[in-house]
């Protein structure tokens, strides 16, 4: 069962329509102890940092996350905003991220001439980093494509750990994966084929 | 795509809708052909003063595999937010924005700039000359869309949605001109709409200006009779087309 974290931040409606799609057994869930008994976490989010953070400790899911993705290490995909709490912090705010990963949230800074955007809104092509399961049936593809909305980006410590790099006003980590935890800037859910098919090879960890 | 109570219809110059079906099943067919971005406008909200559906807005949110806009009835900032809330990319405001712009410059303030979408209707007056147009009233304004696209983009709005009633659902081609006068006039992306009648004219409205191609008719309906039956072209060939734009 996989379940998809809601901890009031965005519609998670989209996830789990693409997941009903593919055929993967899944539940949102509201209360931590919903996921004791899971054998994946999608962790979504859109919003700020700060209120992310709260909000997952407000509601008592820290303890249960940490016990499930650290010492069960079940697989987890942190999506977006849910991708940059499980690093150490954010330059977005002054709560302390889940910490799960040597990584840090940074934000997007460009000289005053550039005509980039922030946030970086769109589709954009993403080049496969290293090898991971989450490549399956993309790499073979002419090119890749996802959807972001988003103003901080993650940075890995080891750049080992960057699994698809992306390009806005030079690269960044679109997607990393350290063991079993796993994360996206881009919005899986919003990006059709190449969306589908990184969140079936998710399913089938 | 439009909707009219809870229906997917399609007009023609703003006039005729006819319905096309339940719009969850057209998202669905949407999603297996891969289309890059949908929007969805209301077209009863203003007219009648009814204000969005969310439960409907949800539903097709959650049923969207893509990112998706929506426009239609939008007056407040808390409505903003909820839509913004459910998973809805960026919100299109068009009649409020006539009579209340500053409308547009807290919704830009209090959200990102990137999701909100300034829209205008625009049609010939008695003389030829484009103007911007009140679909709520029925009435042509004293503006010129040019103008128009600079005050919205100075009101903060990060895109244009400039929809051609003279050409909507009509099959008679872009305006380029106008699109060429249009995003001249302005910094931001603008998306054009309405005339579409064949996939070259994509390139032309590109090559126009234009940043992005929103098609209605073009992708509801085949044939000479106007059969529903939903297409898109493939990423390939829309590549081809934008190629040299």
């Amino acid at each position: 069962m996989i379940s998809i974290v809601d901890y009031g931040f965005g519609n998670l409606g989209s996830i789990k329509n693409m997941l009903d799609y593919l055929g993967h057994e899944n539940e949102i869930v509201e209360e931590p102890a919903q996921i004791l008994h899971s054998s994946k976490i999608i962790l979504p989010g859109v919003g700020s940092f700060d209120q992310g953070m709260k909000a997952l400790n407000e509601k008592g899911w820290v303890s249960v996350l940490n016990q499930k993705v650290l010492e069960e290490r079940i697989p987890v995909l942190g999506i977006c905003l849910g991708m940059q709490l499980m690093t150490q912090d954010s330059e977005e705010g002054t709560e302390k991220g889940l910490g799960w990963i040597n990584a840090q949230t940074k934000k997007f800074v460009f000289p005053r001439d550039t005509s980039l955007k922030i946030p970086h809104m769109g589709w954009n092509k993403v080049n496969v980093m290293g090898d991971s399961p989450l490549h399956r049936q993309l790499t073979e593809l002419e090119e890749i494509r996802y959807y972001f909305v988003h103003s901080y980006f993650v940075q890995p410590l080891e750049t080992d750990n960057v699994i698809f790099s992306c390009n806005y006003g030079g690269g960044f980590c679109a997607a990393f994966q350290y063991d079993n935890i796993f994360g996206t800037q881009f919005h899986p859910e919003k990006s059709h084929q190449f969306g589908l098919k990184l969140l079936h090879n998710f399913s089938l960890l | 795509m439009l909707l009219a109570d809870g229906g997917l219809v399609k007009t023609e110059k703003f006039r005729n809708a006819k319905y096309l079906g339940d719009p969850i099943n057209t998202v669905k067919i949407f999603n297996e052909k891969e289309v890059d971005e949908l929007v969805f406008i209301d077209i009863q909200c203003s007219q009648q003063k009814k204000k969005p559906s969310l439960e409907i807005i949800k539903d097709l949110a959650s049923e969207c595999f893509m990112p998706l806009s929506y426009g239609g009835g939008i007056d407040s900032l808390v409505q903003i937010e909820r839509i913004l809330k459910i998973g809805v990319e960026k919100v299109v405001i068009n009649h409020h924005a006539i009579n209340h712009p500053e409308f547009l410059s807290s919704a830009s303030q209090n959200f990102a700039q990137s999701t909100i979408v300034g829209a205008m209707d625009i049609k010939k007056n008695l003389w030829g000359n484009y103007m911007v147009y009140d679909h709520v009233k029925k009435k042509i304004l004293d503006i010129s869309p040019v103008e128009y696209a600079k005050r919205l983009e100075s009101l903060g709005c990060g895109e244009l949605f400039v929809n051609n009633v003279e050409r909507e659902g009509t099959y008679l081609g872009f305006d380029l001109k106008i699109i060429e006068m249009i995003t001249a006039a302005v910094g931001i992306p603008v998306t054009v709409c309405g005339g579409a009648s064949k996939l070259t004219d994509i390139t032309l409205a590109a090559e126009a200006g234009a940043s992005a191609v929103a098609i209605g008719s073009l992708f509801v309906y085949q044939g000479p009779h106007r059969a529903v039956l939903i297409s898109y072209p493939s990423f390939n060939k829309l590549k081809e087309l934008l190629s040299h734009a």
